[in-house]
């Protein structure tokens, strides 16, 4: 039952005062297991060898290959085309920068999410090279393993309302990162340092609660709850914020 | 064009460049990391086993120490490695493994009481300490004495490299990502930085630095089939070699890895052969007994590479669209087992295959796997044949791994070796100070500029980037791939020259403007084919087996004249690489002996000769 795959694919190239922004057809034959990173690098092989897209892993381990595969954001890598139509339409990720074709700029927006985020343990303590390494129950640790499992591929923020809205939104990854830090009994920073960072529009009081981040996640985190649970405890900080005997 | 200037240049920003960083900006200097990708989609990332070290915490580690690490290390490398420098790897793993944990890894930790675990297809219990409750934990791997690879659940590579991230995002090192480095700049005697394509608008810039790094990682990808991540081409090995100075190590030591599965190569885990999953051939017959008898399936990774190979070389291999493969066959394990015990590979299985190994068999062949050799340098991280230049992690040939690595001691590498080469190099920027000669560094990317100028136009020739590359993987495959011999060494090096010429003759089908990455192939592809006709010259040469460098016409290991390492450098203008030897290690706390697997004659060193060839 070989079918005949015909791929839309948007093309643009910035770079290039000759190029507009249109869409190109490309016709491949389907092979066996084959997948879009498959499909994708035969086109360039075989068509066009100008075309861009980014691959890494092509494991659905390093988050490079996010793009809109008919019209939802996904991993193109994990994305088997005996599970699409024979049309099949692929778009770069929206929010983030074009460098051209299906090739975003992802790592400047994650890496201003992480200096925004304060992305690290905040401890004074020194590491003492002689010493035993501090314990953790196992159990704690992975539940934080379970919130440090994003790959950072953007599908969340490209599938956000809110981050379509104000670019400077900090999506359901950048919260989910505050999140893990905020279980993670090494960060010494408080509920009231959360606040500072998330409770605000740009933060946890812009999301909407739509979900779309959750449902296009191709880790599955539970963005949900996490996005629920610092809702609940910022609006608690806030609150205590207007009583001035609590403020610090 | 713009110039950037810096203390301390990292290319690459994977595990052991950015350990490198943060050492040096953590002292106050000022340090830009390089990478192809940003900096945590590095292939790092994608190590989901874990990494070893010696810390004795969990039941079946008991007893552990960094001595018997050692003695793992170097049975491994089959006495290839440098003595004293798996040594400094072994005595820092633990602390290495401390510091990451203060700086935020989620590491997996002992739980007490009883537990049971699976080895050879059987089941067998164990028992954790209360003591010791709470401290890292530790899991099995091939080649080790004891329980001593630390991991994160399935993720040890991911969480490592986006805690070291954050750690390097806390201290302010800058990473350029999306960059490219196509030539690094000296004065023959120093080295002053690098040219690099920027990857989102294809210009030039150039990065001046005191202090070069190069932890590029390995160079799977000149081989066709490889579980590494597809921008795994060899850049930093590339520029080093191009120097015509600085030489790379044993490049002839390639790991393969028996179960890639079919198509796009990503590894399933050992793990399914451990706990019972069997091989099969075409005809669904089981054939590792037939070769080996005691272990079948659970022989080392190289030797069952081999048998895998030399089946299908018999006609016995199943043919696909994609080339010929095996099966392994876990069926048997039973659904609960592979939700559980196997879940990564229930996952591959299901997301990039579309299959379920409760019922279907798996396609599988074996698939390079890790590149042992790379920039040679010294215990310190400083490269061979230029100052102000080092190396770490995959990309360097410090040497601990010799002709085999042990799977768990590459991750750990990059951190241990990331650690005590990022010292090294604050010592030297304190030190050192250089000039950088403007006419140098436009010269130097004037070069570069003019390579892109003739591929774009195709005044070189017009061969097609694509027809290049896969002449090289098939001279590759047939001449230096599990299997090697003297007469095919001979054809393949002889076919890479060829190609080489040819690869010097590319003329872009597209129009090379902006990120374009026919071009991008273009400029890399040369190198490419010089590091394979450095690993086919250097196993052609090396006429013994020696981990995972096997010789169908050589098949004893040879100490009397072969206890040595290869040293590669290209002179400019050459159609092959010039190689020189240097001996094995200089300290020889073990002296050659047997590995106590994969089995082999050895040819050993005369009693006067052990001290060093
Ligand atoms: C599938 C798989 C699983 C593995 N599992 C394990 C395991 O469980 N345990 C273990 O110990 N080892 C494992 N390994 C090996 C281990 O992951 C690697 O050896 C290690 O991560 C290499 O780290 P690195 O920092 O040296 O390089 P990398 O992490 O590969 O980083 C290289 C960096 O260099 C950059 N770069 C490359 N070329 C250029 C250039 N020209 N210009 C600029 N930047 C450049 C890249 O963008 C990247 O940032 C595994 C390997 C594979 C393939
Ligand atoms: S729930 Fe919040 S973060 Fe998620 S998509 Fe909606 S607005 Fe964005
Ligand atoms: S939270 Fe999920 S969708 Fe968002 S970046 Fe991380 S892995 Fe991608
Ligand atoms: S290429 Fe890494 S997730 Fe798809």
């Amino acid at each position: 039952m070989a079918r005949n795959l015909t791929f839309s694919i948007f093309r643009y190239n910035p770079q290039d005062p000759t190029s507009t922004p249109h869409t190109d057809t490309f016709i491949l034959d389907e092979t066996n297991h084959m997948t879009l990173f498959i499909a994708l690098n035969r086109i360039r092989e075989e068509q066009d060898p100008g075309l861009q897209f980014d691959f890494c892993c092509r494991a659905g381990i390093c988050g490079a290959c996010a793009m809109v595969v008919n019209g939802r954001p996904g991993l193109a890598c994990h994305t088997k085309t005996k599970d699409l139509p024979e049309n099949i339409t692929l778009m770069p990720l929206p929010f983030f920068t074009l460098v051209g074709d299906l090739s975003v700029d992802t790592g400047t927006w994650f890496r201003n999410m992480a200096q925004r985020v304060r992305s690290w343990v905040h401890t004074d303590k020194e590491f003492n090279p002689r010493a035993l390494e501090e314990r953790m129950d196992n159990a704690l640790a992975e539940e934080i393993y379970e919130l440090e499992r994003c790959i950072e591929c953007g599908c969340c923020v490209a599938a956000c309302g809110t981050a379509i809205m104000r670019p400077d939104f900090l999506g359901a990854a950048g919260l989910n990162r505050l999140a893990r830090f905020a279980l993670d009994p090494r960060d010494k920073r408080t509920e009231q340092d959360h606040f500072e960072i998330v409770g605000n529009d740009q933060g946890i009081f812009g999301c909407m609660g739509l979900l779309a981040c959750e449902d296009v996640c191709p880790k599955h985190l539970p963005l949900q709850d996490q996005l629920g649970m610092l809702r609940w405890k910022m609006g608690w900080a806030g609150i205590m914020n207007l009583l001035p005997w609590k403020r610090k | 064009m713009q110039t950037f200037q810096t203390d301390l240049l990292c290319i690459g920003a994977g595990l052991a460049g950015e350990r490198v960083a943060i050492e040096a900006a953590a002292a106050g200097f000022d340090v830009t990391c390089l990478s192809l990708v940003p900096a945590r989609r590095s292939h790092s990332s994608a190590a989901q086993g874990g990494m070893q070290a010696a810390l004795g915490n969990c039941a079946m580690g008991e007893g552990d120490s960094p001595d018997v690490h050692f003695e793992d290390t170097v049975k491994g490398s089959d006495w290839g490695c440098d003595q004293e420098v798996a040594r400094l790897f072994c005595d820092n793993a633990p602390i290495a493994m401390r510091q990451l944990a203060a700086w935020g890894v989620p590491w997996n930790r002992v739980v007490p009481g009883k537990s049971t675990y699976f080895k050879g297809g059987k089941l067998f219990e164990k028992e954790e300490l209360q003591e010791k409750e709470g401290l890292i934990t530790a899991r099995a791997f091939g080649g080790t004495a004891k329980w001593r690879t630390c991991y994160t659940s399935d993720g040890t590579g991911h969480t490592v490299l986006y805690t070291m991230d954050n750690r390097a995002v806390q201290l302010g090192v800058a990473v350029h990502d999306k960059v490219e480095a196509l030539s690094l700049i000296h004065d023959g005697k120093n080295c002053l930085g690098a040219v690099v394509r920027c990857l989102k608008t294809g210009e030039l810039h150039t990065y001046l630095a005191r202090v070069t790094l190069i932890a590029t990682g390995g160079f799977g990808r000149i081989y066709r089939e490889s579980t590494n991540a597809v921008i795994n081409d060899g850049g930093g090995l590339i520029i080093a070699l191009d120097t015509g100075l600085v030489p790379l190590g044993n490049m002839e030591a390639v790991q393969f890895h028996p179960t890639g599965i079919v198509p796009t190569d990503i590894l399933v885990t050992e793990g399914c052969r451990g706990d019972g999953g069997t091989l099969l051939d075409k005809n669904g017959h089981r054939f590792m007994p037939d070769y080996e008898p005691d272990k079948a399936e659970l022989a080392s990774r190289d030797v069952v590479s081999r048998w895998m190979t030399h089946h299908m070389r018999q006609g016995l291999g199943v043919s696909s669209p994609y080339g010929d493969h095996l099966w392994l066959d876990i069926r048997h394990l039973g659904c609960q087992h592979l939700a559980t015990k196997l879940r990564e590979v229930d996952e591959i299985c299901k997301n990039f295959l579309g299959i379920d190994p409760a019922v279907d068999l798996i396609p599988v062949r074996p698939t390079q796997h890790y590149s042992m050799g790379g920039v040679r340098t010294d215990k310190d991280g400083l490269a061979y044949g230029l100052k102000g230049l080092f190396a770490a992690g995959e990309a360097a040939c410090w040497d601990m791994h010799g002709f085999n690595r042990l799977g768990g001691n590459s991750l750990a590498e990059t951190v241990v070796a990331g650690m005590i080469i990022g010292a090294k190099v604050v010592t030297y920027l304190q030190n050192h100070h250089v000039s950088f000669p403007t006419s140098l560094v436009r010269d130097a990317t004037a070069a570069q500029q003019d390579r892109i100028r003739l591929l774009v136009s195709g005044k070189s020739g017009r061969e097609n980037v694509f027809a290049v590359r896969n002449a090289m993987y098939d001279a590759l495959m047939h001449g230096a791939g599990i299997f090697r011999n003297g007469k095919d060494l001979e054809a393949c090096v002889q076919t890479l020259q060829e190609v080489h010429a040819r690869s010097e003759k590319i003329g872009l089908r597209s129009n090379g403007r902006g990120a374009n990455p026919e071009l991008a192939l273009a400029l890399r592809l040369p190198g490419m084919v010089r590091l394979a006709l450095c690993v086919a010259q250097g196993a052609l040469q090396r006429t013994e087996s020696r981990g995972s460098h096997a010789r169908e016409d050589h098949p004893e290991r040879n100490d009397r004249d072969w206890l040595v390492r290869t040293l590669a450098t290209w002179q400019p203008g050459e159609s092959l690489p010039s190689l020189t030897f240097e001996p094995a290690s200089t300290v020889w706390s073990i002296p050659p002996g047997e590995r106590g697997y994969g089995g082999g004659k050895i040819i050993s060193a005369e009693p006067e000769e052990k001290s060093g060839i």
